[in-house]
């Protein structure tokens, strides 16, 4: 075994372990920070992929940005942050029925694929992956619209979040 | 290379021999050399911190006019080692209710997202943990493992006094964060690529002569990111006790106490590096340790800013914190930046380049700076209004 | 390391996600678990792009949409949470039942 595959082995391990005691767990601070603990595993992942930039994104974005919003957002609708008597609504079984049988539906057409089994081509030399997005992003053969159209969007839910998260004005 | 002008690349040298004399599997040598570099500059680091906290009492204690700490050791040297000595022997208290698990991460990871700068630190010539291509980027992502630690102790100690003041860490940090980032990015433009080392040795000219606003805004919102005077309102201890570490004691206190010196001595050297030439000087690149010094004597010069306001300014009160970060500092970031954009673009290659981007950068200050006190003059006349409240009178 | 593991990885991920979506009654929660399976598509995006396609660029930019995406999904889901939670004291997702009668 290479050292690659044992850091992806032990890194797998703690993404699918903090993930189920994120969807289990009653305490909701915890179940934030289990996620946190699954968004940097997904940011480890990403190294090992030759994605540093996306790694580094991912971190910002989901730990620095959504994460913490999770978190705010926990505290301020208390009343039952620290232990809900309930977690699971009523339809509980059915949720685990159906996503196990996702799950297993997945791994069982995956196995079928031939590509699967396929290893990572080098990649090309002199490859800059920060040239290369920056250029895809901005040239008018590339991303341009849909990186414009996604500001427009990003600049939308501010707004909106704003507007809908306002306190209400009194006589309102 | 002799010895006394490059001593880590002639100690890696031995080292990287030793292992590979020792007949490990490749994988296995890059692992162990890559480990110890990583406890090398950890431990500088931390061993950093006791002499900073030295320097930092020193210091203060002149600005008022004192003499700070003068007993143990020569000048007080081994008085931060007599402290630590204090806090290990302290007795280790975990609040009843509070959430053992998550308390005691939390001073570990505020340890943790500091030290983790430090890896793509360029202290001289070759001698750096990792050349990241997105270095700048990378210091952006590990400061938000700052702001989750404080977040983490707040809400563990099940105080509500820690809770407050986790509150008031986070929208201080994370409004900083946006005029920070804003102006670590006009360097990135100016030296055309994000990587630490590419930064030092893009600045032929110092950067503070070509964004010399930048580096005022970026110095400020630093500060801000520290939470230290005047910006320490998540540790106000008139107004909320302690702030976040209200219920932590012993050495747990002192990982935070650390973390934050080590911090502000941080936010030095990323000034220096960003705007102040890095460890460029005279011959610094024939003998790397010249560049060390280079590179520690201009972060001092940063650390000293810092203490200085430090020691100048009270306390700011929470709304008009708010208000000067998001009503002066971060439109004047983003003028900046598109500013240094375009200009930097269209005079690139001409001799016009630095006196237009330094006039450029003034202009934006002064602006910024008249209608933001215009602005202030006007609300203060607005709030005189409100005033007519009967005055206590002594009986 | 083969293409799958990374595929058998997100698949689990994505299905823990799912179950949590389902089932969690907390809308934070609820949030939470969306987010869990957007992390396993930008597994298999950026897993495709590295073994069937590193020489283009586009596996990347579409991982980055997706980070946009969630951050707007977030931003506005958490607005709705904390002002339902302002008018009726509650986020528990069977509770609301505004739109249906």
């Amino acid at each position: 075994m290479t050292v690659e595959q044992g850091i992806f082995l032990f890194i797998s391990f703690l993404i699918l372990f903090s993930g189920f005691m994120m969807v289990t767990r009653s305490n909701l601070v915890h179940a934030a920070l289990y996620l946190i603990l699954v968004l940097f595993g997904v940011a480890v992942l990403f190294v090992l992929l030759n994605a540093g930039f996306l790694a580094v994104v991912q971190i910002i974005v989901y730990i620095g940005a959504i994460a913490i919003l999770m978190i705010f957002a926990v505290m301020l609708t208390r009343g039952d942050v620290t232990g809900e008597a309930i977690t699971m609504n009523s339809v509980f079984g059915w949720g685990m029925l159906l996503s196990s049988l996702f799950g297993f539906a997945l791994i069982i057409m995956l196995g079928q694929w031939p590509a699967v089994t396929s290893l990572a081509p080098a990649l090309p030399t002199g490859w800059n992956e920060l040239v290369e997005i920056g250029v895809a992003f901005l040239s008018p053969q590339g991303f341009v619209i849909p990186f414009e159209v996604a500001s427009v969007l990003l600049l939308a839910a501010l707004i909106g979040a704003l507007y809908v998260a306002r306190a209400p004005k009194k006589g309102e | 290379m002799s010895f006394w002008q490059d001593p880590v690349a002639v100690i890696g040298q031995w080292i990287l021999d030793l292992l590979i004399s020792l007949n490990l599997p490749e994988a296995w040598v890059t692992f162990i050399y890559t480990l110890l570099g990583v406890i090398v500059v950890a431990s500088f680091g931390l061993i950093l911190v006791i002499f900073l906290i030295w320097v930092e009492r020193k210091v203060a204690a002149r600005f008022q006019d004192r003499l700070g700490p003068n007993r143990a050791g020569p000048y007080g040297l081994l008085q931060t080692l007599a402290d630590i000595v204090k806090l290990l022997t302290k007795e280790d208290v975990v609040p009843e209710k509070a959430d053992r698990l998550v308390f005691n991460i939390a001073p570990i990871l505020s340890m943790v997202a500091v030290l983790l700068i430090w890896a793509v630190v360029p202290f001289a010539p070759g001698w750096i943990g990792t050349d990241l291509n997105v270095g700048v980027l990378y210091i952006a992502a590990v400061g938000s493992f700052g702001i989750l630690s404080v977040l983490m102790a707040g809400w563990s100690s099940n105080n509500k006094y820690a809770l407050l003041g986790a509150f008031r860490a986070v929208a201080q940090l994370i409004s900083y964060e946006v005029p920070m980032l804003l102006t670590m990015l006009v360097p990135v433009l100016l030296a055309r690529g994000m990587g630490m080392v590419h930064m030092v040795t893009a600045q032929d000219t110092w950067f503070i002569f070509l964004a010399p606003a930048a580096a005022v805004v970026f110095l400020i919102s630093s500060i801000a990111e520290l939470g230290r005077t005047p910006f320490d309102l998540l540790e106000a201890e008139s107004e909320i006790v302690a702030g976040y570490h209200t219920e932590y004691t012993g050495m747990k206190f002192g990982l935070f106490f650390a973390a934050e010196f080590l911090h502000a001595f941080t936010v030095g050297v990323l000034f220096a590096i960003f705007f102040l030439g890095g460890w460029r000087g005279p011959w610094a690149e024939q003998a790397p340790i010249l560049g060390l010094f280079y590179l520690m004597l201009k972060s001092i010069f940063g650390y000293f800013i810092i203490m200085w306001v430090r020691s100048t300014l009270p306390r700011i009160r929470i709304d008009h914190m708010l208000a000067f970060n998001w009503k002066f500092l971060t439109p004047v970031a983003l003028a900046l930046l598109i500013l240094t954009a375009f200009l930097d673009k269209i005079f690139s290659e001409t001799a016009l380049r630095i006196p237009v981007l330094l006039i450029a950068n003034l202009v934006v200050l002064a602006i910024g700076y008249v209608i933001s006190s215009a602005m202030t003059r006007r609300q203060a006349k607005e709030r005189v209004k409100f005033k007519k409240r009967p005055v206590a009178k002594p009986a | 390391m083969p293409l799958s593991w990374y595929l058998y990885l997100a698949a689990g991920l994505f299905a823990l996600g799912l179950f949590g979506a389902v089932a969690r009654k907390n809308a934070v929660a609820i949030l939470m678990s969306v987010e869990l399976m957007l992390n396993a598509v930008n597994i298999n995006i950026v897993a495709f792009w590295r073994y069937l396609a590193p020489a283009e660029i586009g596996g990347q930019i579409f991982a980055i949409m997706v980070f946009a995406v969630a951050a707007a999904e977030v931003a506005v889901g958490l607005a709705l949470f904390i002002s339902i939670y302002n008018s009726r004291k509650t986020i528990a997702a069977d509770e609301i039942n505004l739109m249906k009668w």
